[in-house]
């Protein structure tokens, strides 16, 4: 039998879902922690990006600082990290916030900076308050890039989330580590299968929730654009 | 009434937009400033609603000095217009009408009727109501954008350059719907244009201006054609050549009227005949170019 094949008898073993090594308390640890690093990295990136679209100031600096963060390999800053503060949660944490950081802050800066910018000097001069336009201009018209932003950075953290178990008894990356200490290669590829199939999910997910916030009118008129053009052509 | 007394801008690049501006701009009439592009028409008008503040001067809106006024309710309380219509790409046609009363607390229902019923005033079929801006046509949204400048009933209307992005025969169309507006809802507007025409058309007050917000001339149309200040302005207006340069000739006993190129222009009717003509909508034979003979 190849190892393709007993890998996926390792995923569909009903023995392997139970008890605290089971899969689904290892996909439930890798789904939070991937969540967890999210949230915190958008707390960090999304103010920062919006500042940066909403004034059009240090978009230089944020492309300088994404692309140096970018550079920083995840395994070493993991491991530095650890050194620090010790084997556990925390360095994988921040390791993966930090890797989160550029893809969110690129598509929030480029969704508030795609918005027209005559759009959102009338609704100044309407009479709409600063907080106002944020909330109910640039919000709804940069969501869409901004779920973009997020969503590459769901994919890559959940990926790299793997790298947890290196420093502690977490998450998928477990099924990994554990198989590649006793040589065990169909519960390492059958732990690799559930990462890819998570990762699909979830950036399936994503990709329907970019979808549905595109705002209404916004698509409408591309729509409708579309269909003129068409008409105009068959005439 | 708006009073500009000594109003300078100088933006924080340097530049001088206006410099050392007066003029008082009478309740319920329409004053336009006109003048080519850059001579700093968008800065005053903006200086009224403070979406721009002077660096120098004061305007007053009935004696009220707008600086002392917190400037989201000032905006509130004038309605504006601008070119591109800056209607909200995502909200239906109704709610970007109803969006100021309703930031103001004005009932959802109550706000979303009377949008209809401006949808009305400016001449746009209620079935519209739900549609997004991106899915009408030019002139449709600078309605809607009317209508929305209404929404809130301000006693006071800026308009930027509102009709210049739409073809001639719908701009005419606008034109002649906003003199009919005008005189029904009798608003103080303050409209900006750097087309002659539509400044004659539609203004009580003129004001010529040139680089720098500098006055050329203010007055009623006719004053300006009858009398233009000085060279630039007779130029600026074209009195001095073209369609406005008429002149009679005699043809086997009877006058017509020529322009400076030797073109027909028509025939000197009776006085009273042309005291009716002197209405906005002039009939039939007015063109988008104004042949108002004011
Ligand atoms: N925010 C600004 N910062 C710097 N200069 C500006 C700004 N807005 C307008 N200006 C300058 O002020 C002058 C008048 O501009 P504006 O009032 O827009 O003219 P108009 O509306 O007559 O075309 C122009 O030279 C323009 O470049
Ligand atoms: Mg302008």
């Amino acid at each position: 039998m190849n190892l393709f094949l007993q890998a996926l008898n390792w995923v569909l073993d009903p023995a392997h879902y139970s008890g605290p090594n089971g899969i689904p308390v290892r996909l439930v640890e890798h789904v939070a922690f991937t969540g967890l690093t999210l949230v915190m990295a958008a707390v960090i990136a999304i103010p920062v990006g919006f500042v940066i679209g909403h004034t059009g100031r240090g978009r230089g600096a944020a492309v300088a600082l994404s692309g140096a963060l970018r550079a920083i390999p995840t395994l070493g800053l993991l491991t530095l990290v650890a050194l620090v503060v010790g084997v556990g949660l925390e360095a994988p944490y921040v390791a993966l916030t930090i890797l989160a950081i550029p893809p969110i802050l690129a598509g929030s800066y480029s969704g508030f900076e795609a918005i027209d910018r005559r759009t959102i000097d009338a609704a100044r001069a309407i009479g709409m308050s600063e907080g106002q336009i944020v909330r109910k201009v640039e919000l709804p018209l940069g969501l869409p890039l901004l779920l973009g932003g997020l969503r590459s950075a769901v994919l890559q953290v959940v990926a790299t989330a793997t790298l947890a178990a290196y420093v502690a008894d977490f998450g998928l990356g477990r099924f990994l580590f554990s198989g590649l200490k006793t040589n065990d290669y169909a519960q390492m590829l059958g732990g690799s299968i559930l990462v890819i199939l998570l990762a699909l999910v979830l950036d399936g997910i994503f990709a329907a929730a970019q979808r549905f916030v595109v705002p209404r009118g916004v698509s409408a008129g591309r729509f409708e654009d579309t269909r003129a053009r068409s008409t105009r052509l068959a005439r | 009434m708006i009073e500009f007394r000594s109003v300078t801008k100088r933006f924080p690049d340097g530049t001088l937009a206006v410099e050392d501006f007066n003029l008082v701009m009478p309740s319920r009439k329409t004053t336009v400033l006109v003048g080519s592009s850059g001579s700093g028409k968008t800065t005053l008008l903006r200086m009224i609603n403070r979406m721009v503040d002077p660096t120098g001067g004061v305007v007053e809106i009935d004696g009220t000095d707008v600086a002392s006024v917190e400037p989201v309710k000032l905006r509130r309380s004038i309605g504006y217009v601008m070119q591109n219509s800056g209607l909200l790409p995502h909200r239906k046609v109704v709610d970007n009408v109803a969006t100021v009363p309703l930031l103001s607390r004005v009932p959802r229902k109550k706000a979303r009727a009377d949008a209809l019923a401006l949808l009305d005033v400016v001449g746009l079929d209620r079935a519209l109501a739900n549609r997004y801006p991106s899915q009408l046509s030019g002139g449709q949204q600078q309605r809607v954008g009317v209508a929305r400048g209404l929404a809130v009933n301000p006693n006071i209307l800026l308009m930027d350059e509102p009709f210049g992005a739409v073809d001639p025969i719908v701009r005419a169309e606008l034109q002649r719907e906003l003199i009919r507006l005008q005189r029904d809802l009798d608003k103080t507007v303050v409209f900006v244009t750097h087309d002659i025409e539509e400044a004659f058309l539609l203004a009580d007050q003129v004001v010529i201006l040139k680089h720098g917000g500098r006055i050329a001339q203010v007055g009623a149309p006719a004053e300006i054609l009858a009398h233009p200040a000085d060279d630039f302005v007779a130029s600026f207006v074209g009195a001095d050549r073209g369609r406005r340069a008429l002149h009679v000739e005699n043809h086997g006993g009877g006058d017509i009227l020529v322009d400076s190129e030797g073109r027909l222009a028509g025939v000197l009717a009776a006085a009273s005949a042309s005291e009716a003509k002197a209405g906005p909508v002039s009939g039939p034979g007015a063109s988008a170019q104004g042949q108002d003979p004011r």
